[in-house]
């Protein structure tokens, strides 16, 4: 009896809520740890990021002015997809990495994340903000409000737990978000792409693109309608090269996250709600009192 | 027609000026030629100076020390020294050395005011009402911060983070250095602050205030120089955080300097705020807001309200008002208790000023200033206000920094809001309206980091005060502004 | 400079709302909101205007020229009326050049006795009347009030709204009361006490000041100065912007009283300031501004004499009635 040949996914970009190829008709070949061919990613363009950044803006105020508890929601809705394809990114990781238990407790603990950020959005305002006691007869309140559309160059190592542990908290206030995928394992990105499209995330609000990283950071960090920038997936880079990405930035004043020397242990448990306010500037609002 | 014989009909009841006494700036006794680093009066490597002068008569005030590149690396080298030590204090003790600044302040309040006046050229109602008594307040309250640190949001005991390099701006040059010098203090950082080259008298004289509280030396070190004073303070690698107060250009300089340095940075930048105004608004109210909006220290306010949006169907009203009040607005000679508008800072601001204003007209745009008489010496500016500016005109879209209003409309709300955020500036806004529901529609909306409504321009320490977009990043003020000076424990840091 | 001040919404005419409650209710409702806040910022700034040598002397004697001379006691006697006359027409027997007030204001039954003891000067004598302080009776008892201190010679007539039904929202009653007392006035000037302390917020103080000057008040007043509120900066600013508004749109121009608790000098300069930056410098005569006092008197003729003589007087040289 024949073996039933499978179906193979074809890896493409997730932009505006749809899936395109790069306009470039450009691809990466991904293989495993092993060396085995895995798929051929969409190689984006610096077209790719513009319509990214573009479905990213257009998403955002809406995303934004969704109730923090429809946006906890929806974050949760995550998760579930997630856990329901547990299997799909277990074998992906493993696939990647050659270790099969240690990509088991990857995806949990990616599903964790999502859960973890997903309770925040209703509560990180009142850890962040707070009601100031002025000298004057004023209501004079203060509570983050998030930034608008931030880039992110996601971790190098940790597929999932890495990407997740960068994407979901920049979500939590009401961003929305271009990620450039691990360049090296790019398929659990686009995996998690095809769950936020089933998960009630609107379409724009998150924006997966694979490709160089090298070849689409410099293009997301001098781009003006980019208003955050995450490097962490910029860990061992040189100090010349994080330079350039941070001059580019500077151009239109973006708030850097600048990156950390090594890639993070994504495993530890987050300890603050940083990396949301990171994407989060506070807005101080005054009004008299009286009668 | 009077009722009475002898009718006094409106009798001409000038004001009688009211200067206050300049002599108690004690001009005399300011240090000339020195820097204060590491607790001491020294000279500057290569003697350098460069001459301060009263923006309202030119008059010569004294010359300070320009520090150059040995002398930032001096005053550094003095924060890093006393760094360990300051930061071990326990916090109750650093506080109790910002609460003595504070009353050092508070008792020296009007020398402090004209000394101000007499460098500035702003109002001494200005200084004496707002500028002394805030910046005594930031210190006063940042200094019960200090032993309190656990509570700043940021996790037990967060450290802080070494050495601040800080660069403030000319238009309110004691009140920016409190807002640097009290946070960074209070949460155990040790400071070298730049103020700025046409306004460094009241840092000079706070110095004195360091001495008599007998601050530790090194702990606060003040650089005086021009732009290359403060370019080499933020680029020096002994710093490991810029704090920064100034114009975008500037501020994106820094920015760029800084990249890949992992150095923090926060900067307070610049701004062409909204003001609205709707048709429901507590009409005199909202006119007074305009003017306080715009004509506060000559416009030289980064959140002023230099763009009027008012709702087309009150345009006429609300012109006409501003207007007849603006006629009221007494400008001249800023030691008056009577002023309300003082003189330009300086006459390269006044070169700008002029510019952008004949260029607001040359774009079309009708120009109607108050006619009032200006003194003969010094640098003045009339308050003016354009009507009919385009949303695309250089006085709808550039900081202006000056006492010069644009006014543009709006029909609806929404418009309002497309317009007030059509900019790359995000610091303030203003909305005059009665209606609640409508002011915390539009202070959702609206991309500023402060907003207005039914007020302008107050300011408090309690209150986190910044941008959005180009109008810079970070707080100054309250539990969000202690962020920008710490880290949590275990994290990096000095 | 603006010629008109127009206010957004209001008929081009606010007398038309005289013609029908449905109108007057109209003009009252279109008035701006007055921002509690802003107005009080606003009167604290104009409180740190100094005003010193030259402008102050010009400042206390336009004080005295504007002040109604007050006794309201219940103690108060012809003899005691008269004594104030005196001091009205003539502040400080020692130096002549102090001017006269503009006028004394007594209870209606001691009209009489003040008209006679200030004939032949330039002092008005003003009565309260329309049952002071309360204004609690029937119309035609405040008619009668009224008509009797006109008869008896009363230059003006100081009548008190009914707080009540303003509060209760009949406008149209307060309306035809001031209505009514201003016919009964005849040629008598009218000045409207609003009672602001028992109005309670500016946004009364404004509604209010509007409806009585369309109903006819020549000048509109702060407060009796028997509640335990009485004038205050603010409310002066409030009110005098109602007038100045009400100037622009009619070109009639009304005036505005301060009473009660006015006592210092210091106190007095700072309406003048207000008069003269919210109304403009046209509002700095009797005709237009008043402060009602008692007990003013003798701390402006004190502090006139230190800037005459240079020094320091002591109360006990100046009449005290």
């Amino acid at each position: 009896m024949s073996e039933r040949l499978d179906v193979r996914r074809t890896s493409k970009l997730f932009i505006g809520g749809a899936f395109p190829r790069s306009e470039s008709g450009r691809t990466l070949e991904v293989r495993g740890h092993d060396g085995a061919f895995l798929a051929n990613a969409a190689r984006a363009s610096r077209k790719d990021v513009r319509d990214a950044v573009v479905a990213a803006r257009a998403a955002q105020p809406r995303w934004a002015g969704a109730t923090a508890y429809n946006r906890g929601q929806v974050l949760y809705r995550v998760a579930e997809m997630l856990e329901g394809r547990a299997a799909q990114f277990t074998a992906e990781l493993a696939a990647a990495t050659g270790d099969a238990e240690a990509a088991a407790a990857e995806v949990a603990a990616a599903v964790d994340r999502w859960v973890w950020y997903a309770g925040w959005t209703d509560k990180f305002a009142q850890v962040a903000g707070s009601v100031n006691p002025v000298a004057g007869p004023f209501f004079n309140l203060s509570a983050p409000e998030p930034v608008g559309v931030v880039g992110i160059v996601a971790p190098r190592a940790s597929a999932l737990l890495g990407l997740t542990s960068v994407v979901a908290p920049a979500l939590v206030a009401g961003n929305a978000v271009v990620v450039v995928a691990s360049e090296d394992r790019p398929l659990p990105a686009v995996t998690l792409a095809e769950v936020l499209a089933t998960s009630d995330v609107p379409g724009g609000v998150v924006n997966v693109l694979t490709g160089q990283r090298d070849e689409l950071a410099p293009v997301l960090a001098g781009h003006l309608d980019v208003d955050g920038l995450d490097l962490t997936g910029m860990a061992g880079a040189t100090v010349e090269e994080l330079a350039a990405l941070e001059v580019l930035a500077a151009e239109d004043v973006t708030r850097v996250r600048p990156a950390p020397a090594a890639e993070p242990d994504w495993t530890a448990e987050p300890r603050g709600v940083d990396r949301i306010t990171a994407w989060c500037d506070v807005k101080t609002v005054w009004h008299p009192k009286g009668t | 027609m009077s009722r009475y014989a002898v009718d006094l009909g409106a009798p001409a009841w000038e004001y009688a000026p009211a200067p206050e006494a300049r002599e108690l700036a004690r001009l005399g006794t300011v240090p000339q030629g020195r820097l204060f680093i590491g607790g001491a009066w020294v000279e500057p490597a290569d003697g350098a100076t460069m001459p301060t002068h009263s923006p309202a008569t030119e008059e010569h005030l004294a010359d300070v020390a320009v520090a150059g590149p040995a002398d930032v690396d001096r005053a550094v080298a003095a924060a890093r020294d006393a760094f360990p030590a300051w930061s071990a204090l326990p916090g109750r003790e650093r506080g109790k050395y910002l609460f003595r600044l504070a009353r050092l302040l508070q008792e020296r309040a009007r020398e402090f005011a004209v000394l101000e006046t007499v460098d500035n050229g702003k109002p001494i109602r200005e200084t004496r009402d707002f500028d002394v008594p805030t910046a005594a307040a930031h210190l006063f309250h940042h200094a019960g911060w200090a032993d309190k640190l656990d509570w700043a949001g940021l996790g037990p005991a967060p450290r802080p983070l070494g050495v601040a390099g800080q660069v403030i701006p000319w238009n309110f040059p004691l009140l920016m250095l409190a807002w640097k010098v009290a946070p960074a203090l209070a949460t155990g950082n040790t400071v070298v602050l730049k103020p700025a080259e046409t306004t460094p008298l009241t840092a000079l004289r706070f110095a004195e205030l360091c001495e008599q509280a007998d601050l530790p030396p090194g702990v606060l070190n003040i650089v005086t120089g021009a732009g290359a004073t403060g370019a080499a303070l933020v680029r020096h690698p002994g710093v490991d955080k810029v704090a920064f107060t100034g114009s975008t250009a500037v501020g994106k300089d820094i920015q760029r300097a800084l990249a890949g340095t992992g150095r923090r940075l926060t900067l307070e930048l610049g701004g062409k705020a909204a003001n609205i105004v709707f048709a429901d608004a507590p009409l005199d109210q909202a006119i007074e807001g305009i003017v306080d909006g715009i004509f506060f220290n000559q416009g030289h306010v980064c959140c002023a309200g230099s763009r009027l949006l008012v709702e087309e169907s009150v345009h006429d009203a609300v012109v006409a008002r501003l207007q007849h009040r603006m006629a009221t607005l007494r400008l001249g000679d800023p030691l008056d208790k009577n002023t309300d508008v003082g003189a330009v800072n300086s006459a390269a601001q006044l070169a700008r000023i002029t510019e952008l204003a004949a260029a607001g007209e040359a774009e079309g745009a009708e120009r109607w200033d108050t006619g009032c008489t200006l003194p003969d010496r010094g640098h003045w500016f009339r308050p003016t206000v354009f009507t009919g500016v385009a949303q695309s005109s250089r006085i709808a879209q550039e900081e202006i920094f000056g006492p010069v209003l644009s006014v543009l409309t709006f029909r609806t709300p929404e418009e309002a809001v497309a317009k007030a955020n059509n900019t790359p500036y995000g610091l303030s806004a203003g909305i005059w309206t009665e209606k609640g529901s409508r002011i915390l529609w539009l202070a959702d909306r609206l991309r500023a980091g402060v907003v207005w409504a039914n007020t302008f321009n107050r300011f408090d320490p309690t209150s986190p005060f910044g941008g959005v977009k180009e109008s810079g990043f970070g707080r100054e003020g309250g539990r969000q502004g202690l962020a920008a000076y710490l880290v949590p424990a275990g994290e990096g840091g000095a | 400079m603006g010629s008109t001040l127009a206010l957004p919404g209001v008929d081009v005419d606010p007398r038309d709302a005289a013609r029908s409650t449905a109108a007057l209710r109209r003009l009252l409702d279109a008035l701006p909101g007055v921002d509690a806040w802003g107005v009080e910022k606003r009167a604290a700034t104009l409180a740190t205007r100094s005003i010193k040598r030259e402008s102050k002397a010009a400042a206390i004697d336009l004080a005295i020229r504007t002040m109604d001379l007050t006794t309201l006691e219940g103690a108060d006697t012809p003899r005691r009326v008269r004594s104030l006359c005196a001091r009205a027409v003539r502040p400080d027997p020692a130096d002549p050049r102090v001017p006269s007030v503009a006028a004394v204001c007594v209870y209606p039954d001691l009209v009489a006795t003040a008209v006679e003891a200030v004939v032949g000067t330039d002092v008005l004598v003003a009565s309260v009347a329309t049952a002071f302080p309360s204004g609690r009776a029937s119309l035609a008892v405040k008619l009668a009030d009224t008509s009797e201190a006109v008869a008896a010679g009363a230059d003006e007539i100081d009548m008190v709204i009914d707080r009540g039904a303003f509060l209760a929202g009949d406008v149209a009653k307060v309306f035809d009361e001031i209505v009514a007392v201003k016919e009964a006035c005849g040629d008598a000037h009218l000045k409207v006490i609003l009672e602001t302390g028992e109005l309670a917020t500016y946004d009364h103080v404004r509604r209010a000041s509007w409806l009585a000057l369309v109903a006819g008040a020549d000048t509109i007043k702060t407060s009796t100065g028997k509640t335990a509120t009485n004038a205050t900066l603010p409310v002066a600013v409030v009110m005098l912007e109602a007038v100045r508004d009400f100037a622009a749109l009619t070109g009639e121009a009304r005036g505005v009283k301060v009473a009660g608790g006015v006592r210092t000098t210091k106190e007095a300069v700072r309406y003048l300031v207000v008069v003269n930056e919210i109304a403009g410098p046209a509002w700095l005569t009797p005709d237009r501004f008043r402060i009602g006092a008692s007990s003013l008197l003798t701390d402006l003729l004190l502090q006139r004499q230190k800037l005459t003589t240079g020094v320091y007087g002591s109360a006990d040289r100046v009449p005290i009635d």
